[in-house]
């Protein structure tokens, strides 16, 4: 068995027992990064120096008694959103190509103190606006299941590098799936916090009601662990949540006797997959006969959190994104004439497609005359969406669905029509306007042997939910790396 | 015989609030400074930061809201107002509009035609933006963000003004108010209180209003009384042709002493405004304004008449030594130290006056240790020094702020009260002026003063008069 | 298409949003928000009135700062990622006519 098939916790703790140098870990995942990313395209930037650095510098941490952590010295991967000082932030944009942060996102500052080696930045959808990773300006992420598909989006660069052992787990962010979907199509275990639990600063937001940072890994036992460490309370974040109940590890027990687990009937329905429906109705059997109290149920206004979500994330979006203009950071057009030319075609030359379109939209209805009808009338809708999960959560402890309606598409099949890639997802969305924590778990593969998700929602504030669901389902399956990145793992487990 | 116009006036009043740090962020608000020496992060818009709102911010502007008569909005948020200018570096100024802290107030003001109430439509928190400054050499412009962030509240008011004059009394109404809750020193010159002007005309008897612009980049108070005339004749001189006022921003330049339209096809005016996503809520507790109502200090018009009542100062003494919480505190430091409430009035009235005059300062100018003056006056006090060197100590105090005692000391001011040395000096006077010692004799009090004059000017000023008196009399008589 | 998107509309909102489309980015502009906007339609389904409209998930207020100054002088970082930069401040085209 490779160094590269273990999970973070299995690294964590041969790392402990120095059975695995944190050198030799490090230069495994770079070992692999060499050999796969011609392929896959997982990073924007692999900073090997920089790794190979902090990799010394944690052993002596860890020799030193200094770092005692499950995650010390693990080597992983951040998403391109989320700032690193000193190392490019680009959010695989042409407008961010040459952006270097002078400081480092909070999540990233409480992993690093916990000894985590970053490897490098992780490719993902322009902005994290896509559900494919094939809207990044410098080239698009392949899934390492089967190179013709995408890994899914925003996150795909992390999903694919944890996949293929390119890293030991990533930091992705998501704002309407983009932890879960593509975790769900690169066959690994993602996690979307409640909005809130882990800081903001450092993320560029996307919509930042919405946003929020997660860990992607191999196992929930890795995802509980990393989320453990990185939420918080953070002063510079004002929407960050005071929470007394983080030991997310805890609920790594396996008994799920007793747990209440609602399966809504609204996401079985038209549109799914039978061969994903098939799946994850076969993992909530499991659950069951594990002793969980499985049963359907009505959620209701499932096709309602989309357009309510493109309203209220591209309007935040076009907000956000207006700060991208050429005068402090990144792209200016070499060729303007005057202040609002230098604005517009640094803007137009800098942003890809699919920014646009939502950045227009995002104008268009926060604009004089349609402000009501179509932002508050999503702010309306979020609050419905929001009661139809808080009575649902009055009867169970957990919602079981697919992550995606289907597994992964093929390269170039999604962005030829925007509106069927949005639909695409509709289980994922509604998790971040209420707010709640969802998790993703693989679930089994299709008959093309492209992965399956199981998605499992919790309540605000209680992960642990969804955390003892996912594990004792995860209990007795081993992680399943895809057969190219296994052959390229070399380096063997003495 | 034309028709008659009303003026009517509403004001936007942006005053920069005193906090040591911005409204979003922990860098200093202090002025000067290097470009760009006073940020981070946050202030300049960078990908990632977040905006953590300073409480002080709050309280400052809910002290304003309490002493304008607002009712207070206890649960308000942050709006985002988009637009695109390179001095607003995400794009977007945070502010209020959908929920400002304060709403519905109202001032009183008096002008020579009586007192009245200005009514205040609401008071909102936002922040300011940073400096641009023109570069000749290359054309082009530099954008320094050491005032992105300061922290601004906006007082709205209504339409309630109909002249120039009733406009500075309600602007030096505010800055009174504002200046004594110690929310902000109120400068206009130096732009920590600036007023946009709307003003439309109609004439006499019209309910309806007319058409109004808004008139910026007004400096001074003397630049607003001119702007107010300037757009009263020019709306006039458009109506009375026949033609249409615009509804517009104009740009006040007061050395040509008229405004131009400030247009541009690339100003769509459509700011966008939504709840600003990264920033929570401010609920406003009764406790909270209790609070707040219980730590404000005493305003003008309560000084006005204490010092009236406690001080038994005549009241237009009073009103000036009011006209400014500085010049207020100065003289309440002053009197605290020396007891005598008159003595420093008259200081404060007539030397620091001309003083300021001369210069061209305002009161807020004045920087000098009131325990100086309070020193000075016990140097008079105790005859150690007289009026007249008192008139010139004073002038270095107010310029250089020196210790009196030690200054009379170093240049040798004391009042000579040495009777030997005077008897000296006089005897000498005598015997040079025999004419005036056969005048005093002969019953000509006129040659008393010219000796005592000659001997004052022999001591150059450093004599008591008093005893320089008694002992010319004296000698006189015994001559 | 219900929503019939103009051209007057999309030269609006590019004015808004400081972009700047090729005409065949208008017309595929004009085309994605039209069929996006009958779609967000369908919100109209739904009967919000008296529903408040939700900003925020968590009814979490009053989050202050303390009125210190932390921050110092940190130019150099903060026009380290400058396209273009004079005198200590970012360049900018002239912003007065």
């Amino acid at each position: 068995m490779s160094i590269l098939e273990l999970t973070a916790m299995e690294l964590g703790r041969k790392i402990k027992k120095r059975e695995i140098g944190v050198v030799e870990a490090t230069e495994a995942a770079l070992a692999q990064i060499k050999t796969l990313e011609t392929e896959l395209n997982c990073y924007v930037t692999v900073d090997e120096e920089g790794a190979r650095r902090q990799a010394a510098k944690v052993q002596d941490k860890i020799d030193g008694g200094m770092l005692t952590g499950p995650l010390a010295g693990v080597p992983m991967a951040v998403k391109d959103n989320i700032c690193l000082e000193g190392r490019p932030t680009t959010c695989s944009s042409k407008i961010l190509k040459n952006f270097v942060p002078a400081y480092t996102a909070e999540a990233v500052e409480k992993l690093i103190q916990a000894g985590a080696v970053i490897l490098g930045k992780t490719n993902m959808d322009e902005f994290a606006m896509g559900s494919t990773t094939e809207t990044s300006a410098f080239g698009e992420t392949k899934n390492p299941w089967n190179l013709a598909h995408v890994p899914g989006g925003s996150s795909g660069g992390s999903c694919a590098a944890v996949a293929s052992g390119e890293c030991f787990y990533a930091l992705g962010s998501d704002t309407g799936g983009s932890i879960r979907q593509p975790s769900s199509f690169c066959g690994v275990t993602g996690i979307k916090p409640t909005y809130g639990t882990v800081s903001r600063y450092g993320l560029i937001a996307y919509g930042s009601s919405l946003d929020q940072i997660g860990p992607v890994a191999r196992s929930v036992a890795d995802c509980a662990a990393i989320l453990e460490v990185i939420a918080s309370y953070d002063k510079k974040d004002s929407t960050s949540i005071r929470r007394e109940d983080c030991d997310f590890t805890s609920a790594l027990t396996a008994d799920v006797s007793g747990l209440r687990i609602g399966i809504p009937r609204d996401y079985l329905g038209e549109g799914l997959d039978e061969e994903v429906k098939t799946a994850v109705l076969a993992a909530a059997r499991e659950l069951q006969d594990k002793g969980a109290i499985v049963e359907e149920f009505d959620l209701s206004l499932v096709e309602y959190a989309i357009p309510a979500y493109y309203v209220i994330a591209s309007a935040e979006a076009s907000s956000n994104l207006s700060r991208f203009d050429g005068v402090k950071y990144g792209y200016r057009s070499p060729n303007y004439e005057g202040l609002h030319d230098m604005y517009k075609k640094s803007r137009s030359e800098g942003l890809g497609a699919e920014v646009k379109r939502r950045i227009m939209l995002g104008s268009f209805v926060l604009s004089s005359g349609y402000y009501d009808a179509y932002y508050l009338k999503a702010l309306r809708t979020k609050a419905l969406i929001k009661q139809a999960f808080d009575k649902a959560f009055k009867q169970y402890d957990v919602i079981l669905g697919p992550t995606a309606p289907s597994t992964a598409p093929r390269l170039g099949e999604s962005l030829k029509d925007p509106l069927k890639m949005y639909l695409g997802d509709i289980y994922t969305i509604a998790v971040n306007l209420a707010g709640l924590p969802g998790m993703t778990v693989p679930c089994g593969r299709d008959s093309s042997g492209l992965p399956i998700g199981l998605q499992l929602i919790g309540d605000c504030f209680k992960e642990k939910n969804i955390i003892r669901a996912g594990y004792a389902y995860e209990c007795g399956r081993k992680y399943e790396m895809p057969k190219l990145a296994k052959k390229a793992a070399k380096q063997e487990v003495r | 015989m034309g028709k008659q116009y009303e003026t009517v006036i509403g004001l936007e009043v942006h005053v920069e609030l005193a906090t040591k740090t911005k409204i979003f962020c922990g860098c200093s608000t202090e002025f000067g400074g290097a470009p760009n020496t006073h940020t981070c992060p946050v202030c300049t818009g960078m990908p990632g930061s977040l905006p953590v709102l300073n409480k002080q911010v709050v309280e400052y502007a809910l002290a304003v809201g309490l002493a304008t008569n607002c009712s207070i909005n206890q649960y308000c948020k942050f709006d985002r107002k988009n637009y695109f200018y390179p001095d607003n570096p995400q794009n977007y100024q945070i502010s209020q509009l959908y929920l400002p802290i304060c709403h519905d107030g109202w001032v009183e003001i008096e002008t020579a035609t009586g007192k009245k109430k200005i009514g205040i439509h609401e008071i909102h928190m936002e922040e300011d933006a940073g400096k641009l400054v023109h570069d000749e050499w290359e054309d082009c412009s530099l954008v320094d963000y050491n005032r992105s962030g300061v922290p601004l509240i906006e007082i709205v008011s209504e339409p309630d003004m109909r002249s120039a004059d009733e406009v500075i009394a309600y602007l030096e109404k505010l800055r009174l108010i504002i200046q004594y809750l110690g929310a902000s020193d109120c400068k206009l010159q130096e732009g920590s209180m600036r007023a946009d002007v709307n003003l439309s005309v109609r004439e006499m008897g019209v309910m309806e209003f007319g058409t109004r612009t808004e008139m910026k980049n007004l400096n001074s108070f003397k630049a607003i009384a001119r702007a107010i005339e300037g757009e009263r004749t020019r709306q006039i001189e458009l109506l009375e042709d026949g033609r249409k006022v615009i509804q517009e921003t104009r740009r006040w330049d007061d050395n040509k002493e008229s405004s131009h339209a400030m247009r541009s096809k690339e100003d769509a005016k459509d700011y966008r405004y939504f709840p600003d996503p990264d920033l929570v809520p401010i609920e406003i507790s009764d406790a909270w304004i209790a609070q707040i109502k219980g730590k404000q200090p005493e305003l003008q018009t309560e000084k006005l008449s204490r010092y009236q009542t406690e001080y038994q100062l005549p009241r237009y003494d009073a009103e000036i030594l009011t006209s400014s919480k500085h010049l207020a505190d100065v003289f309440e430091e002053a009197v605290k130290l020396s007891q005598q409430p008159k003595e420093v009035s008259n200081w404060l009235m007539t030397d620091t006056m001309r003083l300021l005059k001369e210069r061209g300062e305002e009161p807020e100018d004045l920087s000098f240790d009131p325990a100086n003056l309070a020193k000075l006056i016990e140097l008079v006090d105790k005859k150690i020094i007289n009026r007249t060197v008192a008139r010139e100590v004073f002038a270095e105090i107010f310029e250089n702020n020196v210790d009196p005692a030690q200054f009379v000391e170093e240049k040798g001011l004391k009042v000579v009260s040495d009777e030997g040395a005077l008897r000296d000096v006089i005897e000498e006077i005598l015997a040079k002026n025999p004419q005036s010692v056969a005048d005093y004799k002969a019953g000509k009090q006129k040659a008393m003063g010219f000796v005592v004059g000659q001997t004052m000017r022999a001591m150059k000023g450093k004599a008591d008069p008093a005893v320089v008196n008694e002992l010319v009399k004296t000698m006189l008589e015994n001559a | 298409m219900a929503n019939a998107i103009s051209d007057e509309m999309i030269e609006y909102v590019g004015i808004l949003a400081k972009l700047e489309l090729s005409e065949e980015e208008k017309e595929a502009a004009k085309k994605d928000m039209g069929r996006m906007l009958d779609y967000i339609d369908k919100l109209n389904e739904l009967d919000t009135s008296g529903v408040e409209p939700m900003s925020h998930i968590f009814p979490v207020n009053n989050v202050f700062r303390e009125d210190v100054v932390t921050n110092g002088d940190d130019r150099e970082n903060i026009l380290g990622n400058a396209p273009r930069q004079k005198d200590g401040a970012f360049q900018v085209p002239k912003t007065v006519e």
